[in-house]
């Protein structure tokens, strides 16, 4: 291994490189796997979870279900799956997205049934003493109430999934934790230093951006409690 | 290791079970040394943690102004992927244990200080002016009233720290001390060795239920004027 101080200066030439960043399957080829990674991801976990997540709430039913699966995937470890998928012939890109999906779908479950469940009763009440059904009291007046805990929950899943999908690197994914995995590969640690670096950032990057969306797009009379979601990890 | 090595090159595309019995028998000295060292540093990292956090947590609810940039600090902190911070902290501490320490203690500080100060945040003024009304330092107000109240938020902080540093232990693979992830990425190498990477990924959430299960017993020990409460 080379003197440490030495490793920054690696980390700082390997960044400041142009090419670095514009060749083929450089920084920025990576940045956008791995966002479009991060986003399928976050969408198949959306499409599973947001509807479940929101008829429980509205039935009040399956709260045990929805505690003990997060908690549960809270001790499962992430590495572990996806080596079971790869051991189950799930490889790369695919792979990543499943197990990525798969550890997002508590959080946007637990955020959406916690929306729904914590609508005002006399808010439903009302719409069902105005002859709603359950579809339109769902759709029309808990949802809406919810919104606040439900885009907590999207912010804290993209930010999750950005993290998780470098570690499935490890086993041939793609995305920026292939810098990380590569430089480890070859012993260049200043390549692995620039490659936390670059995680990192992308993380903090995308929490700041959805934190300011989040803000401007709940709407004003709810958003005193937006910033508080149920956050798992 | 004879046993653990390519069993599926040996006879074809032969047998690759998703687990034996014979694999964990086998390699039963070296998964209780990855699992000793798994749990070792979880504890190590969960306990420093703590040490840290509870009086930062003290601080920040006397100190009032204190509590909301050292949350968002830690907030901010706990942002960053593991993967990335074992990677940041790797070439400057040096490969192996201590950048996966220093890594859990920073997940575990941010979850138990944000319960402790809930969990202080929480008590009963009246309690409170009950205490100092009886004539009870503040120092003794802290400890006999505050800190017992406190208690079960400081647990719960305490077993979700745990939890989750237990799963995050496996990513220390990649500096080269992952605890029971280590069995794990070697399954992953040997041809996928189905029994390996299950056994080793059965054995982390075994840990953190016994893990969990302790500190849940611990709390329950310490406050037992909730018994026979909800918990």
């Amino acid at each position: 291994m080379t003197p440490r101080t030495g490793v920054v200066d690696d980390a700082l030439v390997y960044l400041n490189d142009p090419l670095t960043w514009t060749e083929p399957g450089g920084v920025l080829d990576l940045t956008r796997e791995h966002l479009a990674l991060t986003a399928a991801a976050v969408a198949i976990a959306a499409v599973l979870a947001l509807p479940v997540g929101a008829w429980l709430g509205h039935s009040g039913r399956g709260a045990g279900v929805v505690v003990w699966l997060t908690n549960a995937t809270r001790a499962l470890p992430t590495l572990g799956v996806i080596f079971l998928l790869a051991a189950g012939g799930l490889f790369g890109n695919a792979a990543t997205v499943v197990a990525a999906a798969l550890f997002a779908i508590p959080v946007l479950l637990v955020n959406t049934y916690e929306g729904v469940r914590g609508a005002l009763p006399s808010a439903r009440d009302a719409a069902r003493g105005l002859g709603m059904s359950d579809v339109g009291i769902l759709a029309l007046v808990e949802m809406p109430l919810a919104t606040g805990l439900v885009g907590a929950g999207i912010r804290t899943a993209v930010v999750q999934v950005a993290a998780t999908v470098p570690l499935a690197a490890l086993a041939g994914g793609g995305g920026l934790g292939q810098i990380i995995a590569f430089g480890m590969g070859t012993q260049r640690y200043g390549q692995v230093l620039a490659g936390g670096i670059l995680v990192a950032a992308l993380c903090l990057l995308l929490d700041g951006l959805l934190a300011l969306a989040q803000h401007f797009l709940t709407p004003r009379a709810l958003r005193a409690g937006a910033n508080s979601g149920v956050t798992s990890r | 290791m004879p046993p653990s090595s390519l069993p599926s090159t040996s006879a074809g595309a032969a047998e690759n079970p998703w687990f034996s019995w014979d694999y964990v028998t086998q390699n039963a000295a070296i998964l209780w040394q990855r699992a000793s060292e798994h749990a070792l540093i979880t504890v190590e990292a969960v306990a420093i943690a703590a040490a840290i956090a509870i009086p930062l947590g003290l601080l920040a609810v006397r100190v009032r102004w204190l509590a909301a940039p050292l949350l968002s600090a830690t907030a901010v902190l706990y942002t960053i992927p593991s993967l990335a911070l074992f990677a940041i902290l790797a070439p400057l501490m040096g490969i192996g244990r201590p950048p996966v320490l220093l890594g859990l203690v920073i997940y575990a500080l941010l979850v138990i200080l944000r319960n402790t100060v809930t969990g202080l945040d929480g008590v009963d003024p009246a309690a409170v002016d009950a205490a100092r009304g009886l004539g009870l330092g503040r120092i003794q107000v802290l400890v006999r009233v505050q800190l017992p109240n406190a208690l079960p938020s400081i647990v719960a902080g305490l077993r979700l720290a745990t939890v989750t540093s237990v799963a995050l232990v496996t990513v220390g693979v990649v500096v080269g001390y992952g605890g029971l992830g280590q069995i794990m990425f070697q399954g992953f190498r040997n041809n996928f060795y189905r029994a390996e990477i299950m056994t080793a990924t059965l054995a982390c959430v075994l840990l953190a239920l016994v893990l969990d299960l302790v500190l849940w017993a611990a709390g329950r020990a310490m406050t037992p004027w909730l018994r026979g409460r909800a918990a």
